[in-house]
């Protein structure tokens, strides 16, 4: 409660505070950490849902129901971790007004309640919320055709919200009297295995939009691309999760009597996009298409994890999905800070940064090996679990996606070589040393990537206990059917 | 605190301190500091290393657990066993020297501090490599060395070309680890465990399938092709020359380059019950062996001699796992060691005097200027050239024995290759050290020995190249002193050494007169050509025919460029055409047709009450018209 509450009234005072706002937004935002922090102390990974705030909302059926399982802490560790580094960052966006940093703050408030909704309308409403903001980062602080590019997106993402919409009023309506949206009733309601598929494509469509799985990514390159950083990290960090999330909070718990039939194919969607990704990366030119397309590749293998549902599978993706974000933000806070300099990002144009900035050469060099999931780093043990996992499943799965580690290698040195390394090419410009800001929220994920690399365990024990009940209330139903 | 964990971790330390210090130190701190945390874990090393030989039991020190997801449970755990004890004291032994070395080598470089930082990283990823008590550990170490390489080769990253080769030895060496990574994929498949000891118990105790355990032989070899350069996945190493020498000579000759030996003798209980995997290996090494002896036969950039040397260098050691003799792998693995870090220091030493010069046609007459590096680069190529009594004869007599019981043909190639190695070593020695100098004028007056630090390392590893062989003495020398390594290595390959290759001493005497009898061979003609008649390599552009195949490498990286990477660049192009035309081209078209709509939906209303009624009727009629169809339908 105080997650979602705490963030959106740092919003709405920061919009009217002028210079302030930053200070007021960013302030927020760090309250909204402490408290995640301190509520993950007391958490018991064993103990189910817990800080449970129930009441009804609106009406009988719809409830403000919000609670924390392993699940959910991790992602709401992930959002209030990050967006704190996100408004840092953005203390250097060109024009970022008050309204930049509200919209930000405010977002945060949003997101916790999509990682923490118990019910499925309240989880709808959040969803939909938590969009706004973005949509409106995009269209105002964004680049070339970015209002174009927005409403693109803004139609893509809204059909896949009202197809899920229909979805769960469909489930709604079949609950027992008195109808309710709580996630319980939503869970407990049968269907047949047609039925499923049905209600289950509204569920699926609008998460795979937002993933994005193929072929549902097309919003994706531009729309990074043209997005302000503040925009791009916050997309591709934190919302993107919001559709991995959906996938085994929402999907595979409601609907598991179609799950034999969604398997195959969100696995061949997410190992075809780990390739696809990965091929139209190498031969990208500008940087941020380059971690554009690189996300269209790591996120395509939490997908095809998440469809093994085994448990290696699901706490390879949860894992994954918190180091993903991590390396995404630096990789784009990265190319926000070389952009500022050299007023371009594209490779061909860059070169010779090194010799200019060490410090920022060795932290970027970090970012990009996290990537590269190299040992040590983050993104080395959910890759090393979510390839396991499609490896049990079949093994011509985990070998294809497996060549990941060999692409991944080649786009992420490709754009590492081409930006730091070598003499300047073009335009000789002075690489102005980093700001008190960049440096802070490019070592704190830094950190975080490493530490996580080191110690994954953390996480996974935090979310261990909840993936297994989440399996259980996929097995129990999907055994029946078949 | 455990012995171990100082080893290892020391020279992490060390990497700290110069990586995050040492931009503010004096080069001399920086450099000596780094050192001596190599130098602390050689000396634990040495300690280790006694109280193993003196109990043989191996220590084992769990630090925290990593990770731990359904079958796969995987410690941070470190152990020492023998065969991780010689490795300790190779890695910690030469990687100080070649520190010590460094520190006069980089004197000057801007990026002095980042270069021991990066050093110090190696050692200890590579400790972590042979430390580590699971495969998973193991991989740590792989990876982490790779890494290192990268960073050592593209060292001086403002030349393209080297950030170049340092892409390509990563890359590379990532299609090796998949294989790797996919072969302990099938391990935890079917043992349920990552741990050495309980994974080549349940593989004795036959539990795991022989087609299983072929196939996960073949896919850890992959991985071990990446690493120790074997074919198909042999380019990068000679490319990886871009790195300074003390980095050749430490990475790509003593150390990192026979990670995949010792994973294949780590995993030797494995490999001897697949013997497909086994002849996979012997052919696999038997002809990277010739190939890049070939090469080097026509190369004129006196590190890419010995690149092509350590290559096929390489592949007599896979020959030698091959054959089940996995002592005799071990063996030319130390003194491969000894005497090519020496071989690539000298090589740094007078690259250094010849102020960068490489081409060994521009250089000739070092002898009476360089006199320490003369002596010692001459007892390095006698040891690799197999003069006899010296290291490298007793282990390349000790791999070729191994291989005349088993095979015939390969024996006779082997011994080919080995003579082609005494003959472009023979040539490189007599071209860069004896006749007259051929550099400018410049180049002469500044000619100098080099400073102790770097005569220093080259002193000692002579003496041990000369001396090494001690270590595993042949029987026909008294059995007293025989076959020390092997009876040490008892613990680890004791069960699988295959006892056939015991010759009788008259075969064996017979067959050492032949390699001697190449070795003689080789220097001979080598020495009509090159001294008596002072033919200097020629031109590259005067090469034509063979020769022209051979300097050209025969056209292995041309091939690759042609096939692999064009492939990889195509797809990626032909998927970036796709993905603007179809999916953004398909997304426009939506968009633009949902906004019409909307465009649309706003003229209907224009208050004209009219209109709405004829909206209702037009909605009407389509009503019924559905319903009227629906009733055709049923």
């Amino acid at each position: 409660m105080e997650l979602i509450v705490i963030p959106i009234i740092a919003g709405l005072i920061a919009a009217w505070s002028g210079k302030l706002s930053k200070w007021i937004a960013f302030g927020g935002s760090l309250v909204a950490l402490a408290f995640i922090l301190i509520k993950t102390q007391t958490f018991n990974p064993d103990g189910g849902f817990q800080f449970v705030f129930d009441k009804p909302w609106f009406s009988a059926g719809m409830h403000f129901h919000t609670a924390i399982d392993g699940l959910s802490l991790v992602l709401l560790l992930l959002t209030n971790i990050l967006v704190p580094v996100i408004i840092l960052s953005s203390f250097g966006q060109k024009n970022a007004n008050a309204t930049l940093f509200a919209l930000v703050v405010g977002m945060q408030g949003a997101l916790n309640g999509v990682f923490m909704s118990m019910d499925g309308l309240m989880f709808y409403i959040f969803w939909e919320l938590a969009l706004i903001p973005v949509y409106f980062i995009c269209a105002l602080w964004g680049e070339g055709d970015a209002f174009k590019t927005t409403i693109r997106f803004f139609v893509y993402t809204f059909i896949g919200s009202l197809a899920m919409l229909a979805s769960l009023i469909y489930l709604y309506s079949k609950t027992p009297d008195p109808s309710s949206f709580s996630y319980a009733a939503l869970v407990s309601v049968k269907l047949s295995v047609k039925e499923a598929i049905w209600v289950g494509a509204g569920l699926l469509l609008a998460f795979a939009v937002k993933i994005p799985l193929l072929p549902l990514h097309g919003w994706q390159p531009e729309t990074y691309t043209q997005a302000p950083a503040t925009g791009s990290m916050l997309l591709s960090a934190i919302m993107l999760k919001m559709g991995l999330y959906g996938l085994i909070r929402w999907f595979l718990p409601l609907v598991p009597e179609a799950v034999h039939f969604y398997q195959p194919i969100i696995i061949s969607a997410g190992v075809i996009g780990v390739l696809y990704g990965a091929f139209i990366a190498i031969r990208q030119n500008d940087m941020k298409k380059v971690v554009a397309y690189s996300s269209l590749s790591h996120v395509g293998l939490i997908a095809a994890g998440f469809g093994v549902i085994s448990y290696t599978g699901l706490q390879g993706g949860v894992i994954q999905m918190f180091s993903h974000g991590v390396n995404v933000a630096g990789l784009f806070l990265a190319i926000s800070i070389i952009e500022r300099r050299a007023l371009t990002r594209n490779l061909d144009a860059l070169g010779g940064i090194a010799k200019q900035s060490k410090v920022f050469a060795a932290l970027f060099l970090i970012m990009v090996l996290a990537s590269t999931a190299v040992p040590f780093t983050n993104g080395f043990p959910g890759e090393l679990l979510l390839l396991k996992s499609l490896f049990e499943y079949k093994v011509v799965w985990g070998v294809l996606a497996g060549i990941t580690i060999i692409l991944c290698a080649v786009y992420m040195l490709r754009m590492y070589q081409f930006s730091m390394l070598g003499e300047e090419t073009g335009g000789k410009y002075l690489f102005r040393p980093l700001d008190w800001h960049e440096t802070t929220a490019l070592v704190v994920l830094v950190g975080l990537a490493l530490f996580f690399g080191i110690f994954p365990q953390y996480i996974l024990d935090i979310s261990g206990p909840s993936i297994k009940k989440l399996m259980e209330l996929i097995a129990d139903t999907a055994e029946v059917v078949s | 605190m455990d012995t171990l964990i100082l080893i290892l971790f020391i020279p992490l330390a060390g990497f700290l301190i110069s990586g995050l210090l040492g931009s503010r130190l004096p080069e001399k701190v920086t450099g000596w500091i780094s050192s001596s945390a190599i130098l602390v874990s050689f000396v634990l090393s040495l300690i280790t290393f006694n109280k193993i030989a003196a109990t043989g039991a191996a220590i084992k020190v769990k630090l925290f657990t990593f990770l731990s997801v359904a079958n796969l449970h995987v410690d941070f755990a470190i152990q020492a066993d023998r065969l991780t004890a010689i490795m300790m004291l190779v890695i910690t032994g030469i990687g100080f020297l070649i520190h010590v070395y460094s520190i006069s080598y980089m004197h000057g470089d801007k990026g002095f501090y980042k270069f021991f930082a990066y050093l110090n990283l190696f050692v200890f990823n590579m400790l972590v490599l042979v430390m580590g008590s699971n495969f998973l550990m193991l991989f740590f170490g792989w990876e982490g060395v790779g890494l290192c390489s990268y960073l050592l080769i593209g060292f001086w990253y403002t030349n393209v070309d080297y950030g170049k080769a340092a892409r390509k030895a990563f890359i590379m060496n990532r299609i090796g680890d998949l294989g790797l990574l996919l072969g302990i994929f099938l391990i935890v498949w079917q043992t349920q465990s990552l741990d050495y000891d309980i994974v080549l118990k349940k593989f004795m105790s036959g539990e795991v399938a022989g087609s299983i355990t072929t196939a996960i032989c073949i896919l850890l070899f992959i991985g071990a092709m990446g690493k120790s350069a074997q074919i198909p996945l042999f380019t990068w190493l000679p490319d990886a020359m871009a790195g300074p020498t003390p980095v050749s000579a430490l990475i790509h000759a003593a150390t990192m380059v026979t990670a995949g030996v010792y994973l294949v003798v780590r995993c030797n209980i494995m490999y001897n019950m697949a013997p497909d995997a086994r002849a996979l290996i012997l052919y696999v090494g038997l002809a990277t062996s010739l190939l890049a002896a070939l090469i080097g036969l026509k190369q004129n950039d006196i590190k890419k001699v010995l690149a092509y040397s350590t290559v096929s260098q390489l592949g007599l050691m896979f020959i030698a796992l091959g054959v089940g003799a996995y002592t005799a792998a071990m063996f030319h693995l130390i003194t491969h060691a000894f005497f090519k870090a020496l071989l690539f220091l000298g090589s740094g030493s007078v690259i250094h005097a010849m102020g960068g010069e490489q081409d060994i046609r521009k250089m000739g007459g070092l002898k009476s200027a360089m006199p320490i590096t003369y002596w010692t680069f001459l007892i390095g190529t006698l040891a690799i050239s197999g003069m006899p009594l010296l290291s490298g004869f007793f282990s390349k007599d000790e791999i070729l024995a191994g291989i005349f019981t088993q095979n015939k043909l390969v024996w006779g190639l082997t011994v080919a290759s080995a003579f082609l190695t005494a003959f472009y070593m023979f040539r490189v020695f007599m071209v860069t050290f004896l006749g007259g100098f051929r550099g400018t004028e410049e180049q002469k007056h500044h000619l100098h020995e080099s400073p102790a630090l770097i005569t220093f390392p080259l002193i000692v590893l002579a003496v041990l190249s000369l001396f090494g062989g001690v270590i595993n003495l042949p029987s026909f020398l008294g059995e007293a002193n025989a076959h020390k390594l092997k009876h040490f290595l008892e613990p680890i390959t004791g069960e699988s050494e295959l006892q056939a290759h015991h010759l009788d001493h008259s075969t064996e005497f017979i067959l050492i007169g032949i390699t001697v009898a190449g070795f003689l061979l080789a220097l001979v003609l080598t020495y009509t050509k090159y001294i008596k008649g002072k033919a200097i390599p020629e031109d590259d552009a005067a090469i034509v025919g063979s020769g022209k195949v051979l300097s050209n490498k025969f056209y292995v990286d041309e091939a690759y460029d042609a096939t692999v990477v064009a492939a990889v660049n195509s797809t990626g192009q032909a998927l970036n055409v796709v993905d603007k035309g179809i999916f953004s081209g398909v997304m426009s078209w939506v968009s633009s047709f949902v906004s019409r709509l909307s465009d649309l939906y706003g003229r209907m209303q224009n208050g004209h009450v009219q209109y709405y009624l004829l909206y209702m009727v037009v909605g009407l009629l389509f009503i019924l018209a559905i319903n009227y169809i629906k009733t055709l339908w049923n």
